[in-house]
């Protein structure tokens, strides 16, 4: 297990083993590392800790985070790193890293394991009503009426997205991208699909005259899926339209 | 069940050059358009059974049930095919019984495993996967993953603590976040694809990609391009030839597009294009 040695200008004031998997680090006294310093936000840093290896998170500090004098917003830690919090230290020492697990052995890390710190949580109470509100619209319409969340689309972790035609006569027509797959433009002159992914809402070439890809703001996007962002203009057979992510 | 489309595929499951026993399995049934690959973990052979019960009772679920629902249909509130949803519901009930199994069977204790499927019907494809079991499509001489790894490590790079490139060469490799079997529920990533002519489509678990580097399979694929017997046996050979630390296993899958299925999705395509 790893430990955090706290000190401020060479004298040590404590240890912390990370002996939980998140560890918080602030002034108040809710967290499991506090320093009370002004220097120090209420709630400054995060450690994560999974099996052998600990990573740190800014928690939108003031005056910041920093490892070896380096400002970071997230950070893998290795052993001897310094992390800087207002004028106090944290010295991470841990020898154990990377020498005991079985390099080959695949090990399945529960999801719903309490405490775990992969799925994205809520920051605020509005955030956790809508993320409350998500789930149960997508166990409504998930398929077989399976309760847990758990089992939903996957479309729920997705904003809605819709294309608004830019140009030419149907200029302001609006495609809300509400299936799994959608095709658009004219067949013999190019045809592209937005397939919704994991990741997000993705632009595919499947078919154009003289070998013309579709672009996404202007440039060709190739053969590979293109990934697409709010406020994007794709354009399609000559048809330009804006990309827009409801929410985002 | 679309008549139309037909499949050549190619499967090959080979234990690697370490391990004493081989721990996936892989299935395919080309009259309804399905391949299978799982990824089976836990003590005492248990990974096997797992795996196997994956692969059996999506396809055993498959079968019997395609027949009766129109797969290329779109479901108004999901906004995926009948077919991406039935297979999902494949998934939920043999994700169940291996929870079950491994509640209730003393030497099953903790077995999960990983799935990778695919189903083809009318122009397109569906895909499914829990835990880091790959899909890539190559087209047009181009290799593309369109799966994502449910690992640790995938998990931390989109969360930015490391880039790909770091992640490479890190930590923990073969720890996954997702599985089947270890819970009541499982978490699928479901997605559709439209089918072109000429694409051929590699399935596979973390004994081939660990081994072999995506620019290595790229020229397998091209060097072998006509012959998918050629090219599975190839990647086993390499993954082998790189230590095959892991069981490997890979499926290869040709779609043939009629000329009926071609015009169909053509047709799809919204009016106001015109």
């Amino acid at each position: 297990m790893g430990k955090l040695v706290l000190s401020i200008q060479g004298k040590i004031l404590g240890e912390f083993p990370l002996s939980k998997e998140r560890m918080t680090i602030g002034r108040l006294a809710d967290n499991d590392i506090q320093i009370d310093n002004l220097a120090v936000s209420g709630h400054h840093a995060l450690v994560l800790t999974i099996l052998d290896d600990s990573f740190l998170e800014d928690l939108d500090s003031t005056n910041g985070t920093f490892v070896n004098r380096k400002p970071i917003k997230k950070y893998a830690l290795k052993h001897g790193d310094v992390i800087g919090v207002g004028k106090h230290e944290l010295k991470f020492i841990n020898e154990q890293a990377k020498k005991s697990t079985d390099f080959e052995q695949t090990i399945i890390i529960r999801p719903s394991a309490p405490g775990d710190s992969l799925q994205s949580k809520p920051k605020t109470k509005e955030d956790a009503a809508v993320a409350q509100a998500a789930e149960k619209a997508v166990a409504a319409a998930a398929p077989g009426g399976d309760a847990p969340a758990s089992s939903a689309s996957p479309s729920s972790n997705l904003p809605l997205a819709r294309l608004q035609v830019l140009n030419g006569p149907n200029a302001g027509r609006e495609l809300e991208l509400t299936k799994a797959l959608t095709t658009l433009g004219k067949p013999g002159v190019q045809v592209a699909a937005i397939s919704r992914r994991q990741q997000g809402y993705y632009l595919v070439h499947v078919e154009g005259k003289d070998n013309q890809f579709p672009k996404v703001n202007g440039e060709a996007i190739g053969q590979q899926a293109h990934l697409l962002h709010d406020g994007d203009t794709v354009e399609i057979a000559g048809t330009k339209m804006g990309l827009f992510l409801l929410g985002a | 069940m679309d008549k139309s489309l037909t499949l050549e595929i190619s499967g090959f499951s080979d234990g690697g050059a370490v391990r004493d026993h081989n721990e996936d399995c892989i299935g395919s049934a080309a009259e309804i358009g399905l391949v299978v690959l799982a990824d089976g973990m836990g003590g005492h052979n248990a990974g096997e059974v797992a795996s196997d019960m994956a692969v059996t009772g999506i396809t055993a679920s498959l079968r019997s049930r395609i027949a009766d629902i129109d797969t290329d249909s779109v479901d108004e509130k999901t906004g995926f095919t009948q077919g991406t949803l039935l297979i999902h519901e494949a998934i939920q009930q043999v994700n169940r019984e291996i929870f079950e199994a491994a509640q209730n069977r003393p030497q099953c204790q903790g077995m999960g495993t990983t799935l990778v499927t695919a189903l083809f019907y009318g122009d397109r494809v569906t895909i499914a996967s829990v835990g880091d079991s790959r899909l890539y499509r190559f087209r047009n001489g181009e290799l593309e993953q369109l799966t994502s790894d449910h690992t640790l490590l995938q998990e931390l790079v989109d969360r930015g603590f490391y880039s790909a490139e770091e992640a490479r060469q890190s930590l923990n490799k073969n720890v996954i976040t997702r599985a089947l079997g270890t819970e009541e529920s499982a978490q699928v990533d479901l997605q559709e694809e439209i089918i072109l002519p000429h694409d051929v489509y590699l399935l596979c678990s973390d004994g081939l990609n660990d081994m072999v580097e995506d620019e290595k399979i790229v020229s397998t694929l091209r060097k072998f391009g006509g012959n998918l017997d050629k090219i599975g046996e190839e990647l086993i050979r390499l993954a082998n030839d790189a230590g095959g630390r892991d069981n490997i296993s890979v499926i290869l899958v040709r779609p043939q597009l009629s000329q009926s299925a071609l015009r169909r999705w053509l047709n799809r395509i919204v009016s106001w294009f015109e």
